[in-house]
């Protein structure tokens, strides 16, 4: 490493110019826009936006809609992250402890659901679950039974496709890790006589951690802010918006009722909770003595 | 082979069958005849497979051109997040200067923001820029690649560092050494050697781009030879009956470019998810 004048800023300068245009400007914007009393009148230019302070965040935080929106995002979320985590987790674990073949064609089937688009993936998982020509129904002998009506079936059905496109990246990344623990390790813990069990959680977690840390997180970031499942599979937030998330609502709010004020303080909301609830693990993951 | 391992081997074997039967069902679909597709009789196979959804898909209006339209996006959004990345990665693991870990931290949490709150700024961003920069409007494909850029560059910058840094300084400094230029340096040596890597980030931003479904909606409002993949997929969603097959077809179209970007990095984005570790 060397301390070289001007060089280091011009080899950054492109990824500066790209990410405070297209994101540290919009923040600030996201920030402005939320303050602001700002429809579909203003875009057009028609109206002069009108300063409202903490009029939109007054008015969300009044709505009870909001409450049960953020209640239902937060355990969306977290539900989807501990059963990626758990699938991701396991699958790796199981990885390392089975022969060649399977481990192959278990790892070529992840890459795959990992590489199908949130699209397609969503439209497949629809057609499996259809109220009448789908497989599940017509198997199990609910032909009839539409999933997408009952908030919770749909909710668990989206959470599922969800699992089923994010649990590979865990997997494989936690296998490569566990790849890489050196095997002295792991044997001189065998002739040690630990246990399995103790052998993951006191050796492979420990080690492990930095990687978990990125696992968590992007897992987090991930399932909080899901967006196209459940726009195309309960067609923009389900029947009278009982299975809304944030991110969907406030897009809904924004271009479709054109209270982009309003969508903009959604956002912010978002924001926050995802910064707080990320450096609230990145904390105490100092706590635990990692350095990152 | 212990009992114990077989038995492992077989759950193995199962769960990776359930995780591609989806996979299977929609490529199973794509191909069934319509006859089959509505009956209420769903098999796992078909007797007579026929490629009518095929035809149907890439016959319907501009499809091939959104399916242009999502690889443009897709391959410019790679090599534009790709030389960023890689020109970054360079300055944060070369060079020492003031502020260096800030810049570092601040990519690290340019990672957490949730992308998604910022379609509403990003669409009046868009429009207004479109008054000025021609092709980066709305309705065009360039906001599509410029946005896709910004949101993969920090997660790029971060795996590419580890890279970068694997690459030994006494070889650059030997060719500065023998006088070669720092653009010499930067793409004669140091790219060649941080391709692999490079292969590894490409994945991540070729998903990002090629997934997107949000903002091809926010930007893409009224020019339809301008939308990409996703919104040609909707197009086969009725009220009253939605064409299965045809949707089928589609979403398989659209599957089969990852999947084959994906085989053909498989060893170098495990190396680079393995790599991430020991950094």
């Amino acid at each position: 490493m060397r301390s070289a004048g001007r060089t280091p800023l011009w080899l950054l300068a492109p990824a500066a110019v790209v990410l405070g245009a297209l994101f540290v400007y919009p923040m600030w914007q996201l920030g402005l826009l939320s303050v602001l009393d700002f429809r579909q009148a203003q875009v057009s230019g028609g109206q002069p936006a009108r300063f409202v302070g903490t009029g939109n965040y007054a008015q969300l935080l009044g709505d009870t809609q909001f409450w049960s929106v953020l209640n239902a995002t937060v355990l969306f979320a977290a539900a989807c992250v501990v059963a990626t985590l758990a699938v991701g987790a396991g699958l790796a674990v199981l990885l390392t402890r089975i022969s060649r073949w399977p481990r192959l064609l278990l790892s070529l089937a992840a890459m795959a659901a990992w590489a199908v688009p949130a699209v397609s993936g969503s439209t497949v998982w629809m057609f499996l679950f259809d109220t009448d020509l789908g497989l599940v129904n017509q198997t199990l002998g609910l032909s009839g039974l539409n999933w997408m009506y009952d908030r919770y079936s749909a909710f668990a059905l989206v959470g599922a496709v969800v699992v089923w496109h994010s649990f590979p990246f865990v997997m494989i990344t936690l296998y490569a890790g566990i790849e890489a623990i050196p095997r002295s390790v792991l044997e001189a813990a065998a002739i040690d006589g630990a246990s399995a069990w103790r052998t993951f959680w006191r050796i492979m977690v420990p080690i492990l951690r930095p990687l978990l840390a990125i696992v968590v997180i992007q897992s987090i970031i991930w399932d909080f802010k899901v967006f196209t499942q459940i726009y195309v599979m309960t067609r923009g937030g389900g029947l009278a918006g009982q299975n809304l998330t944030l991110n969907v609502w406030a897009y809904q709010q924004a271009f479709a009722a054109g209270e982009y004020g309003l969508g903009a303080a959604i956002g912010v909301v978002m924001m926050v909770i995802l910064l707080i609830v990320t450096l609230l693990y990145l904390r105490t993951l100092r706590r635990s003595g990692e350095p990152l | 082979m212990r009992p114990g391992r077989r038995l492992l081997d077989a759950f193995a074997v199962l769960i990776a069958l359930a995780t591609i039967f989806p996979i299977y069902w929609m490529v199973l679909a794509a191909v069934k005849p319509p006859g089959e597709i509505q009956s209420l009789d769903q098999r796992p196979w078909t007797l007579a497979p026929t490629l009518d959804a095929f035809r149907r898909v890439v016959t319907v209006d501009n499809f091939g051109r959104y399916f242009l339209n999502s690889v443009l996006v897709a391959l410019v959004v790679v090599v534009l997040s790709g030389l960023c990345a890689f020109l970054a990665a360079v300055a944060l693991t070369r060079f020492r200067f003031r502020l260096r870990t800030t810049v570092l931290v601040l990519f690290l949490v340019a990672q957490m923001v949730p992308v998604e709150a910022l379609t509403i700024p990003l669409f009046f961003l868009v429009r207004d820029l479109g008054a000025q920069v021609p092709g980066i409007g709305l309705n065009t494909l360039g906001s599509l690649m410029l946005v896709h850029t910004a949101f993969t560059l920090p997660f790029a910058i971060w795996m590419l560092r580890g890279f970068v840094a694997a690459v030994p300084d006494e070889l650059d400094e030997a060719a500065q050494l023998d006088g070669a230029g720092r653009f010499t340096i930067l793409w004669r040596i140091l790219f060649p050697l941080v391709a692999p890597g490079l292969a590894a980030t490409s994945v991540f931003s070729f998903i990002t781009a090629w997934n997107d479904f949000l903002f091809a909606r926010t930007f893409i409002i009224s020019a339809t030879d301008r939308q990409t993949l996703p919104m040609a997929l909707l197009v086969f969603f009725k009220p009253d009956e939605n064409d299965w097959g045809a949707i089928m077809a589609a979403s398989t179209l659209m599957t089969v470019p990852v999947l084959i970007f994906f085989l053909l990095v498989r060893r170098r984005l495990v190396a680079g998810l393995g790599g991430a570790v020991k950094d």
